[in-house]
């Protein structure tokens, strides 16, 4: 990662974008974990959702952020490899490798950062999809837990910014973002139970957006 | 600064007077009552401060500064308006049209384009975006979202901008005969005057409402829109606002006695419409508040909805009155 470059990309292109053009109404900030280790789950409508999240994490705990992303888009184009491995800071993963290779396990570069004290960002719809439409969670995150049963996963649920940008299109139109904060999952619990967990705290906090869904 | 007349500073310096003694009651309040919750009213207070001193600041730069500064408040308020509303998916396009029309909208204001500035949203602005929208041939819906966006456009671009041409409105001979004794830089820009007229018309209305009505309230007047609101607090607004207009009106703008009471009450009776209509637009929406954008206060529309009748109508009484 490029540290400097990094800073400068969020402090002067991400904030004025997300303070002026787009804008969030984060509510009960608090709860986002204040240092590494930690874990963010949220759902994915847009490419902005990380520099969102990233934006409101703050510059302070940026060099502990690390998104989890799909090394199959991601790191296929030259530049946009150097921008999201560089810039974005982005843990890459192979969502078509589900064994392990070589000895490796496919989530082993995400215990790593979580035991370099990193705060990881991770999307477990594993795409952006139809926007401002949950899909179901792919069951990663639980791995992980299985993994790290002591760091803390956050649910962060995220709206409007799949308005803003949507997946296939170009043109950028103004929206709010709203960004509800959960309490903190039970790292503890078994695969399917944790998979339950997050599914009812996202409902819970999707449940709170006044906003009709689209039409 | 020399686009300022000294009664304009003098106005500005007094609002910022008015704050730092509030803070200072609400300092000696926190001391001899810590018992009580003023985290809102802080929150609120501090707001005012920072809306003050970018306001006075862009005054102060230039009078195009005041412009670009109402500029952004109906940027703010039109994505406010169209995040917390349903929208097709389809419109994406159309919405951006609505976005960008804020820039030829203050652009005709600042540049004294009466005939455009008129006609720029409810004519050109109002065959455009119905006829972007069909052409993305989606019939569903297409009743409320064009409603809905015209609508928004209304009362966030088209109303809002007539406080940007207040500012750079040059006035006719009549102007300079209501007050002979005035400075001519006053004559020269009433501008600044008259907005900050408005402004503090529209704003202290709402504390006065909310001074009057807290001891005295009783009857409300629309339980079902706006439960805080009362008829003490309307009638309390109303009679202090148009005492301070007769104060106030015939120091900083061209408007004399007669003219500027009539302007405070006016300005007092439609600021409370447009404050009622927002709060019935936010029952529908089932939403309290607009955003968090000025914290203590909400979002920018539930601050300027005071103003959503109140521009317009002072500045055509403006422009009835004294343009040649």
């Amino acid at each position: 990662m490029n540290q400097i470059l990094r800073i400068a990309f969020f402090a002067l292109i991400v904030r004025p974008l997300m303070m002026i053009v787009l804008g969030t109404n984060v509510r009960r900030g608090e709860l986002l974990p204040s240092s590494g280790p930690a874990i963010i789950v949220a759902n994915h409508n847009s490419h902005l959702d990380v520099f969102a999240l990233m934006n409101v994490l703050g510059l302070k705990r940026l060099p502990s952020v690390r998104p989890v992303a799909a090394a199959d888009y991601f790191m296929t184009r030259r530049l946009r490899r150097w921008f999201a491995t560089r810039i974005v800071g982005i843990i890459p993963i192979d969502r078509s490798k589900i064994r392990r290779e070589k000895g490796k396990h496919p989530l082993d570069p995400i215990s790593e950062v979580l035991e370099k004290e990193g705060i990881v960002l991770l999307f477990p719809e594993g795409t952006r999809g139809e926007p401002e439409k949950m899909d179901e969670f792919q069951t990663g995150v639980a791995h992980i837990a299985r993994r790290h049963p002591e760091i803390p996963i956050t649910p962060v649920f995220m709206h409007g910014l799949g308005k803003a940008l949507p997946k296939g299109e170009a043109l950028l139109v103004p929206f709010f973002c709203d960004m509800f904060v959960g309490k903190p999952l039970n790292s503890q619990l078994k695969k399917r139970e944790l998979m339950n967990q997050l599914s009812v705290s996202m409902d819970e906090l999707a449940a709170e957006l006044p906003v009709e869904a689209w039409n | 600064m020399n686009h300022l007349a000294w009664e304009v500073r003098i106005t500005l310096i007094s609002i910022f007077a008015v704050l730092a003694v509030s803070n200072c009651i609400l300092f000696f309040k926190m001391r001899y009552s810590p018992g009580s919750d003023d985290t809102l009213i802080r929150h609120r207070i501090r707001t005012w401060w920072s809306l003050a001193g970018l306001f006075s600041l862009a005054l102060c730069l230039s009078p195009n500064g005041g412009v670009i500064f109402f500029g952004f408040i109906s940027f703010f308020a039109l994505k406010e308006f169209l995040s917390m509303s349903p929208t097709r998916r389809a419109d994406r396009r159309v919405l951006f049209y609505a976005y960008l029309s804020v820039i030829p909208q203050y652009y005709f204001a600042t540049t004294d384009n009466y005939q455009m500035f008129l006609v720029f949203i409810p004519v050109i602005m109002f065959a455009w975006l119905p006829t972007r929208m069909w052409m993305i041939g989606q019939g569903d819906g297409f009743q409320n979202a064009a409603g809905t966006l015209l609508w928004a456009l209304m009362i966030t671009v088209y109303s809002l901008s007539h406080t940007a041409y207040l500012l750079t409105t040059p006035l006719g001979q009549h102007a300079s005969n209501a007050t002979p004794h005035m400075m001519s830089l006053a004559e020269q820009h009433p501008g600044p005057g008259l907005l900050i007229f408005l402004v503090i018309m529209a704003e202290t209305n709402d504390i006065f409402q909310y001074l009057s009505g807290r001891p005295f309230g009783k009857k409300q007047v629309s339980p079902n829109i706006a439960p805080r609101k009362t008829y003490a607090g309307f009638i309390g607004g109303i009679t202090l606002t148009t005492c301070l207009a007769g104060i106030v009106g015939p120091l900083i703008t061209p408007m004399d006695l007669p003219h500027s009471v009539f302007a405070g009450f006016m300005i007092a009776c439609m600021g409370f419409a447009g404050e009622l209509c927002i709060c019935a637009l936010k029952r529908d929406l089932k939403i309290t508040n607009f955003g968090a954008t000025l914290p203590g206060h909400g979002g920018v529309l539930d601050r300027v909805g005071n103003l959503i009748f109140t521009a317009p109508l002072f500045f055509h009484f403006i422009h009835y009155c004294y343009h040649p």
